[in-house]
């Protein structure tokens, strides 16, 4: 059962399922594609979460009553589809495991450090949402024997180019800030630059794999000091 | 090209047009001015379109010197601006000439001040904005995120008017007077106890000191918020209310996705509003409709011109 509920003056919440599993991330990026073709003029910003898509909407041009009428066919043909869905973009991500969390994280898994880094590059990953910086992935799932909770107090300042896991979840931050996950390792491309076209080379739904690579390899990748 | 030379920046001036649209997906903020009230009648004075760059000012402590004959507007926080020494009337355009400084004192009502130019300030876009975000080092002069520095010229155009013209008194706002917030429900409010939500709007609070850019927080006794959600999509004046029942009010700056509980937002105007309040300053919230929310602010849009 679908809901769209407007959230404030000027955005819908279309709330899509109660619970996310691994084909949603997907469904719901050919959802925002579909929307933002059809209905795009009056909309600004379609924002996928996960179990969620918010539409940001220009009031000047539409409204939520609009939107919902619009909206309503096109929702149940989404939902009549079968869940069949392409299988994404396989993006192959250099690491240099060597984070300020590596040993601690192998600790409190009861692991060596050696099991820690094939346990996280042995699985392949999805993209289940983009959100909280500029290019940050939230890459699922994590494998159940690395799970940990976020750090009881966040740093103030993580080295852009980091990979971490918190819960289920791995991501590399794409810029230095601030981040309450745990340090595994150092990627040394730019996961977010406006000269590119698109700025960010991961999308929702995507797979990813980690590689584990060494310092040199790490240096002679452009990564920084 | 020519323009303003900074002499003293401030301690926070920033680049801002009519914000980032369009990245939110990516997880880009889509920045603009805190205050839309201030920045829309300071373009307006100058016949400039809505979202025209201008500098958003906090605090005040800026001092610029024209290259050129142009015309300026200053709105928002009173800051007692000088032209060579002459004050200048407030919420007011202006010319100023080759040579002749600009100097603003410290905001004694009011926390940014508006500051645009015949035609608007230039800067590269980035991602189609030059709005300042300096969590994410986008826009502003150099395109990389960066507040105002002594030394920076703002680039701007000769241009000429054939008198002063200032905001009607009716439309200046009283920034000393505690405000009462509207706030449009929705959102996780039907899952929070009714006596919770009745405190909310009951309760007087206080602007955290800890507030920015990309949140207000309020400081007051604790709501009791029910549980986490998972992260979804968040738009501007969402009140979130964290597990320590200190809720935070979504600004500008604000983060794309976000998994507190949501009791509502604020109104789009009242977030102006907001935006000069000073830190401690008592707020206090009551209950708005939706469609009235919204007749107001297409009534905003309109007479401000955005399309």
């Amino acid at each position: 059962m679908i809901r769209l509920e407007p959230a404030g003056a000027e955005a819908l919440l279309l709330v899509l399922a109660e619970q996310p599993d691994a084909q949603l991330p997907q469904r719901i990026a050919l959802l925002a594609e579909r929307i933002r073709a059809e209905l795009g003029d009056g909309l600004t910003d379609l924002v996928p979460g996960w179990t969620s898509l918010l539409l940001h909407y220009d009031l000047t041009r539409t409204d939520h009553l609009q939107l919902t009428e619009r909206l309503t066919p096109l929702l149940e043909r989404w939902l009549a589809e079968p869940l069949a869905v392409p299988a994404g973009r396989l993006h192959e991500i250099p690491i240099w495991y060597a984070g300020a969390d590596l040993a601690e994280v192998a600790r409190r898994c009861r692991l060596s450090v050696e099991q820690v880094i094939e346990l996280h590059s042995a699985s392949e990953y999805r993209v289940g949402a983009i959100g909280f910086a500029p290019g940050f992935a939230y890459l699922g799932e994590l494998h159940e024997r690395l799970v940990l909770p976020r750090r009881a107090t966040p740093r103030t300042a993580v080295p852009a180019g980091s990979l971490a896991i918190a819960e289920r979840q791995t991501a590399v931050y794409p810029q230095r800030s601030p981040g309450g996950w745990h340090l595994l390792g150092l990627c040394p491309w730019r996961l977010f630059d406006v000269g590119r076209e698109p700025p960010c080379p991961l999308a929702l739904g995507d797979r990813v794999r980690f590689v584990a690579i060494d310092e040199q390899a790490f240096r002679a990748a452009g990564g920084p000091l | 090209m020519s323009g303003l030379r900074v002499i003293k920046p401030g301690p926070l001036s920033l680049v801002q047009d009519g914000g980032r649209r369009g990245w939110q997906h990516l997880g880009v903020s889509p920045a603009g001015p805190l205050d839309w009230h201030a920045a829309a009648w300071a373009n307006r004075l100058l016949d400039n379109p809505w979202g025209t760059p201008l500098l958003e000012i906090a605090l005040g402590y800026v001092e610029l010197e024209s290259q050129l004959d142009t015309w300026l507007a200053l709105t928002g926080a009173e800051v007692a601006p000088t032209l060579d020494e002459r004050p200048l009337p407030r919420w007011s355009r202006f010319a100023v000439r080759a040579g002749q400084r600009l100097r603003l004192g410290y905001a004694r009502s009011g926390q940014r001040a508006y500051l645009a130019v015949a035609g608007g300030f230039w800067a590269p876009p980035a991602l189609g904005s030059v709005s300042t975000q300096l969590r994410e080092g986008l826009g502003g002069l150099s395109g990389q995120g960066e507040a105002l520095r002594a030394g920076d010229l703002l680039p701007c155009l000769p241009a000429r008017f054939e008198r002063a013209l200032s905001v009607p008194w009716a439309y200046q706002p009283d920034y000393r007077a505690a405000p009462l917030l509207r706030v449009i429900g929705g959102g996780d409010a039907p899952r929070f106890e009714a006596e919770q939500l009745q405190a909310f709007f009951a309760r007087t609070w206080q602007l955290s000191p800890q507030s920015d850019r990309m949140g207000a927080r309020l400081l007051g006794e604790a709501l009791r918020a029910p549980a986490r959600q998972w992260s979804q999509g968040v738009a501007r004046g969402a009140i979130q209310v964290p597990a320590d029942g200190q809720p935070i009010i979504l600004q500008a700056d604000h983060q794309t996705m976000g998994g507190y509980p949501i009791l509502g937002w604020l109104h789009p105007l009242d977030q102006s509003r907001l935006a000069q309040c000073p830190p401690r300053h008592p707020l206090r919230f009551s209950p708005v409709g939706l469609a009235d929310a919204q007749a107001e602010l297409r009534e905003f849009y309109r007479f401000f011109g955005r399309t």
